[in-house]
């Protein structure tokens, strides 16, 4: 009898199926818990895998609903690379349909917020644009100048606190959230990456830059701090070139 | 907005944003992601044997999903938004659905 | 064919598993490790502190790249993307090494984060020798080839694993890494002499040593059943099969695995310490 790896495979994700016909012990036998050795294997890596990207969905629906919940997601989003730093890109969409968690609606943006996170982590280091370039422009030349950002810059925006509910579960003392939408922007400045609470118009500011827009063409909001919001850009090495 | 206007504007925001610069960089050995690895790993070791929730069925059948969240944040205090808007479910209603 | 060893081979002194937990150690005083392996699959995003530290890091030592994620013996074709980013790695990197698993991974595009076993047939033989011919034409270098931990058999096994594993070195000219745990492993599960495989094994194509503690389970029927876990210290009677090997072997690079529950450096030195003491016994 030969084993095939779609019979493997199949065998490894459902536990009611007996071992694939043809996998023996030594004495000849039937395999069952040696079998389930590998079955073990996949569905402890692939779930700790997924704990080690969601540590503040974890957190936040504790252990024992995690580990089961993460034995759903991975059987019905095996991963599709080898790379596990980017296993669980299906979370957020998971996470919106997946009934025993509607009870804490904000969970995929949280998803979504670790995901970035984790995209900030790995993403290609970039060199940051020297700020006295930048005030070394001319006002005329300054108003039609347009910025690139390093990969790792990245603008979320929320109906949840995502930024307080983020802080609460990873920072001793934060505060306690309030309910309120929230948008933040994460960047890497070395090597550890940063989130930062925005305001409405610093967010369609940056959402802006980084679409590609001029300085002059952001300046549409009077709520705007733009001399803040370049500071910040700055201090966090997020801007790589002036162009 | 006149453009002369958004040019004195956009003139001192960058004066602004130059003169109070701190760039906070760490080193290659230094991590301090909030107490948490953002790595996210492989690795080739196997376990953890032949007993845990891999060969269980109940953990993952919708069917006979019992757990609700119990975490940090469900004692969190979420009131409506601003303008009364109930945007979140109750933290406490839990609808035990079978999942999909 | 890929008959000759890399010009810069990694030495054959003690290496250890790198974890980044350890880096700090590392710079300061790595004694008395003399070179590091790290996994190929975390050292494939496009940038930050791991490709920082590794970069840092194979300036000090030599480096061997192991995969975990190539799935060198699927059924199907090898992921080119995977192949790729690997050759990505090792064109920068230029390690002293690089070794995969005699196992499979990836199925219908899927991959399954475990190193899963294969029958020793005829069919997979050529499966694997064209897979391994594929990956050195690729990266344009010799790799080397891990024996698995063996939790069960196949009734349609032809070959007995060493067997397997000539044929594989004759027809791609790869080499072969000896892991001694997993043969130690694999024998106590499977009921076979460790000793018996390590006098049937290919030991001229040997061009690395792993060692790793494993974990004590049973099956159904009591039968004891080991856990190529690498938790923990390697245990003694897996060192004393360290020693019967290296004598037939010579010295080799021999590396301490410890991927879970991750001990301090101290820890990890003094495992590297008892390889030093091991290859110190051996004549060359």
């Amino acid at each position: 009898m030969n084993v095939t790896q779609a019979a493997f495979r199949a065998g490894l994700f459902d536990p009611e199926l007996p071992a694939p016909n043809g996998l023996q012990n030594p004495d000849g036998a039937q395999a069952s818990k040696r079998f389930d050795v590998y079955r073990n294997n996949v569905a402890v890596g692939l779930s700790d895998a997924l704990e080690a990207a969601f540590p503040v969905i974890r957190k936040l629906v504790g252990d024992n609903f995690f580990r089961a919940m993460a034995g759903v997601y991975l059987r019905k989003h095996p991963p599709k690379s080898p790379l596990m730093m980017f296993y669980g890109q299906a979370m957020p969409q998971f996470l919106r349909r997946f009934g025993p968690a509607q009870s804490l609606p904000y969970l995929p943006d949280i998803a979504l917020l670790e995901l970035a996170m984790r995209r900030a982590y790995h993403a290609a280091d970039a060199g940051s644009v020297d700020p006295q370039s930048l005030g070394a422009l001319a006002p005329d030349a300054l108003l039609a100048s347009r910025l690139r950002f390093a990969p790792a810059v990245q603008v979320l925006k929320s109906g949840y606190p995502i930024h307080a509910i983020y802080r609460a579960n990873t920072t001793a003392d934060a505060p306690k959230p309030v309910m309120k939408p929230e948008n933040v922007l994460i960047t890497r400045a070395g090597f550890d990456p940063q989130i930062h609470l925005l305001d409405q118009a610093a967010t369609t500011c940056i959402a802006a830059l980084k679409d590609g827009a001029t300085l002059g063409e952001t300046l549409v909001d009077d709520r705007l701090d733009l001399g803040a919001t370049l500071a910040l850009l700055l201090g966090q090495s997020a801007i790589t070139s002036i162009y | 907005m006149s453009n002369t206007t958004k040019t004195i504007i956009l003139a001192s925001a960058v004066a602004t944003a130059v003169a109070g610069l701190a760039t906070t960089a760490a080193a290659a050995g230094d991590e301090k992601c909030y107490g948490v690895s953002l790595a996210g790993e492989n690795d080739c070791a196997a376990g953890p044997g032949t007993s845990c929730a891999g060969t269980s069925t109940v953990d993952y059948q919708g069917n006979a999903w019992s757990l609700v969240p119990e975490g940090t944040c469900t004692a969190m205090e979420l009131p409506a938004m601003d303008d009364g808007s109930a945007r979140m479910g109750s933290l406490e209603a839990l609808e035990r659905d079978i999942p999909a | 064919m890929f008959d000759q060893p890399r010009d810069t081979p990694l030495p054959a002194l003690p290496g250890v598993g790198y974890k980044p937990q350890h880096y700090a150690d590392i710079i300061k005083d790595a004694d008395p490790v003399g070179w590091l392996e790290i996994h190929a699959e975390n050292y494939m995003g496009d940038g930050g502190r791991p490709i920082a530290q590794l970069r840092h890091l194979a300036e000090r030592f030599p480096i061997s790249v192991h995969g975990v994620g190539l799935s060198i013996g699927s059924e199907g074709d090898l992921d080119p993307d995977h192949l790729a980013r690997l050759k990505h790695l090792v064109d920068w990197l230029n390690p002293a090494s690089f070794s995969e698993h005699l196992a499979w991974s990836t199925h219908d595009s899927h991959f399954l984060n475990d190193l899963l076993p294969l029958p020793y047939t005829e069919t997979t033989l050529a499966k694997v020798a064209s897979h391994i011919t594929q990956v050195q034409d690729t990266l344009g270098r010799q790799m080397l080839l891990e024996n698995p931990s063996s939790y069960l058999a196949f009734a349609e096994s032809t070959y007995s694993e060493p067997d397997f594993l000539r044929e594989i070195v004759a027809r791609t000219g790869c080499g072969l890494l000896l892991d001694v745990n997993n043969v130690f492993v694999s024998a106590t599960n499977l009921k076979t002499s460790p000793q018996a495989y390590i006098d049937a094994f290919p030991v001229d194509a040997v061009g690395e040593i792993h060692l790793g503690g494993h974990d004590e389970d049973q099956d159904e029927t009591g039968a004891p059943l080991l856990i190529d876990s690498h938790g923990k210290a390697v245990v003694d009677p897996v060192w004393a099969l360290l020693d019967y090997t290296l004598a037939r072997t010579g010295p080799k690079p021999l590396l301490i695995e410890w991927d879970n529950d991750v001990p301090d450096w101290a820890t990890l030195a003094d495992e590297a310490k008892r390889a030093a003491k091991a290859l110190d016994g051996v004549a060359a």
